[in-house]
């Protein structure tokens, strides 16, 4: 018993840890949309090649599937990952109140003073539990992307079966650029993403262990 | 703008088709097995899980997998009376584009005085048609969008007979699974019965009123609006209505059977 109970006090920690700042659900799902996203990206890119919109096409060697056929398994095995992990992030960001808590409200003039600290470099990443304006309506804005990447994609995939929502993007064609676009969006917040967890590295920690 | 694969262009007078299944038996073949060079990289990781990420052939079999899975989810948003959408005439995409996978001047040409559309399978009349007895079938036109897979559109304007009223009158079983057409250049392809049952899946006579030309399939094209367009096939030969799977050129290298719309 007395061993035991030296034993515990040992293993107790010395000081409390950090707060929490990402639940485990949020590294679940963000984590599981890194995988779909690089496969759908990659592999959309292979697509868009098969019949560009714009007068260039994307170098073989970022785009995933070696030919039309093979980008076409991939993009519609992983559109399953994507939507279904993208529904219980949706759910369970709405339904916890961490959405609320976190990515509202944005008001254009905190945006505007927080991106001018930004640049020039006097915005504290201290506390990463809460999100700056520029965070809030980046990570807000992603999330609409998300959204409009999914429906235009379903658009251009069933624009029979389902015109009605391929006519609310103004029809099949018109889907198609929406659906670049969303993509072009989604990119351009990943490059910034990326960069940013470069400069704070203590936000890839909090995302992998949570604080 | 590029074709939907490589070319697969054989020598002249050899059935292209043949000589890729011929070598197929022989070869690894480099345009199946390309499309898993990403298969050892990220993406294999997220979907791969318990597979052997560095197995091409088992990445394969997990894609194609997953696309028999996509054949049964369009299967069952396919609603046989949902319409595809019709455009007037002022939205006919002209020049209509010509596409295949050889290029305008190799398109097959049909003898129109000595074709015989061969019907076979499970019907109860195997009687094989000429063309003027096609042309004398009850005819419709259609201006509806023709969509590829490569991703462009466009629209057009198709006149022949639906071919669920054909199907009638060859006395075909509607519980069969399936329909698949034989062409003269040794395409091939196969639909469900549900979208042969389509309203406006038609076999096709007239492109904008004309005698089909042989660019866009002479003497006859299935025009499946409610599919993408390679499952529209072109210079259709023969017919055969069965519960045999039987694939078709672009679904046995790896393109989603279903294909719909």
């Amino acid at each position: 018993m007395s061993i035991d109970a030296t034993h515990d006090r040992t293993v107790l920690p010395a000081a409390p840890t950090r707060e929490l700042i990402h639940p485990l659900w949020v590294r679940i799902t963000h984590w599981i949309n890194v995988l779909a996203m690089t496969v759908m990206i990659g592999s959309g890119w292979e697509i868009y090649n098969a019949s560009p919109l714009f007068p260039f096409v994307f170098p073989e060697a970022i785009t995933l599937g070696g030919w039309l056929a093979g980008a076409l398994l991939w993009h519609f095995a992983a559109m399953w990952v994507l939507a279904v992990n993208g529904f219980f992030y949706l759910a369970l960001g709405i339904a916890s109140g961490r959405f609320q808590r976190k990515l509202v409200p944005i008001r254009a003039a905190e945006v505007l003073s927080d991106a001018g600290k930004a640049i020039t470099g006097k915005l504290s990443h201290a506390d990463l539990s809460v999100y700056n304006a520029v965070q809030r309506l980046l990570y807000l804005g992603v999330i609409l992307a998300g959204i409009v990447i999914v429906l235009s994609g379903i658009s251009i995939w069933k624009p029979v079966q389902l015109q009605e929502l391929t006519a609310i993007f103004g029809g099949y064609d018109a889907a198609r650029y929406v659906h670049f676009l969303a993509m072009a969006a989604i990119v351009g917040f990943l490059v910034l993403h990326v960069v940013m967890t470069l400069l704070v590295p203590s936000s890839l920690r909090a995302m992998i262990i949570g604080r | 703008m590029r074709k939907m694969s490589r070319s697969l262009k054989g020598p002249p007078g050899v059935d292209a088709r043949l000589l890729i299944k011929d070598a197929a038996k022989l070869l690894p073949d480099p345009a199946r097995r390309a499309f898993l060079r990403g298969g050892a990289s990220l993406g294999a990781l997220a979907l791969l899980a318990g597979c052997d990420i560095i197995d091409g052939p088992s990445a394969e079999r997990a894609l194609m997998q997953v696309s028999y899975f996509n054949d049964r989810v369009q299967a069952w948003l396919f609603r046989p009376g949902k319409l595809a959408p019709t455009y007037s005439d002022a939205d006919v995409t002209r020049p209509f584009p010509f596409n295949a996978y050889y290029p305008e001047e190799d398109a097959p040409e049909v003898d129109g005085e000595d074709y015989k559309l061969l019907v076979g399978g499970l019907v109860e009349n195997k009687k094989s048609w000429t063309l003027d007895e096609l042309y004398a079938l009850p005819q419709e036109t259609q201006i509806t969008r023709h969509v590829c897979v490569e991703g462009w559109s466009a629209i057009g304007k198709w006149t022949g007979t639906p071919l669920r009223e054909f199907l009638r009158r060859i006395g075909a079983d509607g519980r069969a699974k399936y329909v698949w057409f034989r062409c003269a250049e040794g395409y091939s392809t196969s639909i469900d019965m549900a979208t042969a049952l389509h309203p406006q899946t038609q076999m096709t006579f007239r492109f904008e009123g004309q005698i089909l030309p042989r660019k866009y399939g002479f003497p006859m094209k299935v025009r499946i609006p409610t599919k993408l367009g390679f499952k529209n096939p072109k210079h259709v030969m023969e017919l055969a209505v069965t519960n045999k799977y039987l694939g078709g050129y672009w679904e046995d290298q790896g393109y989603n059977w279903f294909s719909g719309n």
